[in-house]
């Protein structure tokens, strides 16, 4: 189950914050992610960010394929 | 018996609407010219040539939205099913059923866009009806349009005349007709700019039928959306149609939107898009008269039609699988899961 | 669209499909434990990249297909209530319960909405003080603390006319109901990623070690999912059993543990019926100590008559990964999405209806 998007927070104003996922914007409650900044990109999931994504750990997973495929490439 | 009454879904131009109409309908109203079930009848008075004729009610609620209103749409939804059969719509019919307490300024905002919409596609609006029902039974106002047009000689376009080796051909991106009236009006607080893509598109096959006279099958993919209009052709010909993800154009706040409320593109309305299948040599020549056109800037060939599996509609996707689309099942429900 | 695109890039999808189908070992059967990864591996067309000695099953993972009828007669009982406004998501409305669905009910006349988040079932409260107003709370751990945290609001709004009727359930207790009863040969489990952005990796541990079965939390993309495949594959050749994180982006091992509060804030921990597995302790969440002021069953009239099954529907075989949909007698003929006769039929992730939509006739 579980359908939540990833949505780059534009800016915050207390407990809500508007946040952007190609080009539509709408609010998000924060209340769940306390820690969150204007820039993060976080998961959205019935009008509440539930979780602050990780970008350096998406460009390793991202890195690590890339590298996998070239190499599979060079095999065939 | 609660299963004996009528559900939304059974307006929402897929399977339960195709059920409705075949068995309750069909059954009792059938003829010959009610079954080729496309978008208009075509049918011959005397030795003059043929006429199409067809007729639509429209319900959108909100009657204003980002790109027009229930006026246009009532022009454009008749103007479209004359053009897909190939015909030059001609005359037109407008019957308001309005609610009591309905702003005056609304209908009179309303009836100048059906005006201006009109113009644009060159018909009349000939005949007219009026009739006011008491509070809350109309939501504002529904119109209803039936309109008469005139099948050029030699013309043959039908959902029925597929054949394999057909390029699939869609006129431009899919979805924003249905995701501006959602958004506009579930109010989920989203902000978008979004427009309906609602046109007439009688001009642009005019142009196409110029370019090339092996014109197959067209259809305004409406109500149901791209999927259930490919799924419809794909059964009347009995002939099988594959198309690729990666081809299909969906403008990036529509994909959004879909993201967001577990939609699939293929199933959202257009009320300003077509499909054809053409002939496969005359494809470049099709597609380049549609990009002169303003409704088909971005037509593109977004698959093929094949012999087998008849009836059935493939997607090859993006990364490289291949899957079944189907028709419409119900209504779509924004969802969290 | 950033995080998005990149997970669905064919030229890994495909590097990750042929490393799949190097597969030597023995067949293997993967569980997909979650609708949503059901859904994309259908819509992408995943299952056609596979060699055939990697099988995947559908878990019980559709909080809309374990929810009993019984849950949904008592909201449609709710919402037959004159004053009364039900708002759920819009994943319940078609759901049939034992005699009737929401959607049905609306159509009788009852005030149904669907609501995209439950802050918009507080801000109806607020707008219609002389409504009683219910919000039917349906989901995971995923949804939970956002059902909490508008509870939690109503509270300090002080709302009178705000109801809560909940059918959340649990992951982890349903995982184990199934893999204690055995029924079912599982040689890995994909697990769901967004339920464990909240719980993290941590409440699936006892998988590896009670039952020797490799799990790999994965994202939703057909990228992600590919990968977690293959890394499912990789800890079988190794021998290894462990939990590993594919949607390392989203999850963190500790989970959110702020989510995890306001959970607990509003929610306690307590048995669940399921359908297709029955009732499993410790499986639910019922509204905590304090917030029985918000119990739609206390302080609302609900008739309901007493629940009955569809006789041949076999959700219950589906949902435990015994069957495959089509196995069911009645799967495309009596009971297709127009007319569900179970929900994993109705459900737009419910493994019947990702069947029936993407491979008519099996």
């Amino acid at each position: 189950m579980c359908l939540a998007v990833p949505a780059k927070v534009v800016s915050i104003d207390g407990e809500t914050a508007l946040v952007e996922l190609g080009g539509l914007t709408r609010q998000a409650r924060t209340m769940l992610v306390p820690s969150v900044k204007v820039g993060d990109y976080v998961l959205l999931h019935a009008g509440f960010a539930i979780q602050t994504l990780d970008e350096a750990a998406a460009q390793e997973t991202l890195g690590l394929l890339a590298r996998m495929a070239e190499a599979g490439a060079g095999e065939a | 018996m609660p299963r004996a009454r009528v559900l939304l879904g059974h307006g929402s131009g897929g399977k339960l609407t195709h059920q409705l109409i075949e068995s309750l309908f069909l059954s009792q109203l059938a003829n010959p010219i009610l079954k080729a079930l496309d978008d208009s009848a075509v049918f011959s008075v005397d030795s003059r040539g043929r006429l199409a004729f067809t007729t639509d009610s429209y319900v959108v609620r909100p009657l204003f939205f980002p790109g027009g209103d229930i006026g246009r749409l009532a022009v454009c939804g008749t103007v479209n099913d004359l053009a897909m059969v190939g015909a030059t719509p001609l005359y037109l019919s407008a019957a308001f059923i309005l609610e009591e307490g309905l702003p005056l300024a609304d209908l009179r905002r309303i009836t100048a866009s059906l005006k201006g919409a009109a113009r644009e596609a060159g018909v009349k609006i000939v005949a007219g009806d009026t009739k006011v029902v008491e509070r809350g039974s109309a939501d504002g106002l529904f119109i209803n349009t039936a309109g008469l047009g005139l099948v050029p000689e030699g013309v043959d376009i039908s959902g029925s005349n597929a054949r394999p080796g057909d390029a699939v051909i869609l006129s431009g991106p899919i979805g924003n007709h249905g995701i501006s009236v959602l958004l506009e009006r579930q109010q989920m607080g989203f902000v978008s700019t979004v427009k309906s893509d609602v046109a007439p598109l009688n001009l642009l096959v005019a142009a196409m039928l110029q370019a090339s006279p092996n014109i197959h099958a067209l259809r305004d993919p409406t109500r149901g959306g791209l999927a259930t209009s490919l799924v419809e052709m794909a059964r009347q010909s009995g002939v099988a149609i594959r198309i690729h993800e990666g081809k299909v154009p969906v403008d990036e706040e529509v994909a959004a939107a879909c993201e967001i409320l577990g939609y699939d593109p293929l199933y959202v309305a257009n009320e300003g898009k077509l499909i054809a299948l053409v002939a496969p040599q005359d494809a470049p020549g099709v597609i380049r008269a549609m990009k002169k056109s303003p409704y088909g800037r971005q037509a593109t060939i977004i698959g093929e039609v094949l012999a087998e599996p008849r009836g059935k509609v493939l997607m090859a996707t993006r990364v490289g699988g291949t899957r079944i689309v189907d028709m419409l099942s119900g209504e779509q429900f924004p969802r969290i899961c | 669209m950033r995080f998005l695109t990149e997970f669905r890039q064919p030229a890994l999808a495909e590097a990750l499909a042929e490393r799949i189908r190097r597969w030597s070992g023995p067949p293997v059967s993967l569980m997909e434990v979650c609708g949503t990864h059901t859904v994309a591996i259908f819509r992408h067309g995943l299952r056609g990249l596979l060699p055939p000695q990697v099988r995947l099953l559908s878990g019980p993972g559709c909080p809309v297909c374990v929810t009993p009828n019984r849950e949904i007669d008592k909201a449609i009982a709710l919402a037959s209530n004159p004053g009364v406004i039900l708002a759920t998501f819009g994943d319940m409305m078609k759901v049939p319960g034992s005699y009737s669905s929401l959607a049905e009910a609306k159509a009788s006349g009852a005030d149904v909405r669907v609501a995209y988040s439950p802050m918009e079932a507080v801000e109806i409260a607020q707008g219609n003080p002389k409504k009683a107003v219910v919000f039917f709370g349906v989901g995971f751990e995923t949804t939970a603390p956002t059902t909490a945290a508008s509870l939690l609001e109503a509270k300090r709004l002080g709302l009178r006319n705000f109801f809560f009727l909940s059918a959340h359930k649990l992951v982890p207790p349903a995982l184990m109901a199934l893999l204690e009863a055995g029924e079912v040969r599982i040689d890995g489990l994909i697990c769901p990623g967004h339920v464990s952005t909240i719980i993290g990796s941590r409440p699936y541990e006892f998988i590896p070690r009670d039952y020797a079965i490799p799990c790999v939390i994965s994202g939703f993309e057909p990228v992600d999912i590919l990968q977690a495949i293959a890394m499912l594959l990789d800890m079988r050749a190794e021998g290894k059993a462990e939990v590993a994180i594919q949607y390392r982006r989203a999850v963190r091992p500790q989970g959110n543990p702020q989510a995890l509060e306001t959970m607990a804030g509003a929610f306690q921990v307590g048995g669940a019926e399921w359908r297709g597995l029955g009732p499993i302790p410790q499986s639910g969440l019922h509204l905590r100590d304090g917030m029985e002021a918000f119990a739609a069953e206390r302080h609302l009239e609900m008739k309901i008559r007493p629940p009955r099954e569809a006789v041949a529907c076999r959700c219950g075989e589906v949902l435990r990964g015994l069957i495959n949909p089509p196995e069911c007698s009645i799967f495309g003929t009596g009971c297709t999405p127009e007319h569900p006769v179970g929900p994993c039929m109705v459900s737009t992730e419910g493994t019947c209806a990702a069947w029936f939509l993407y491979k008519p006739g099996g």
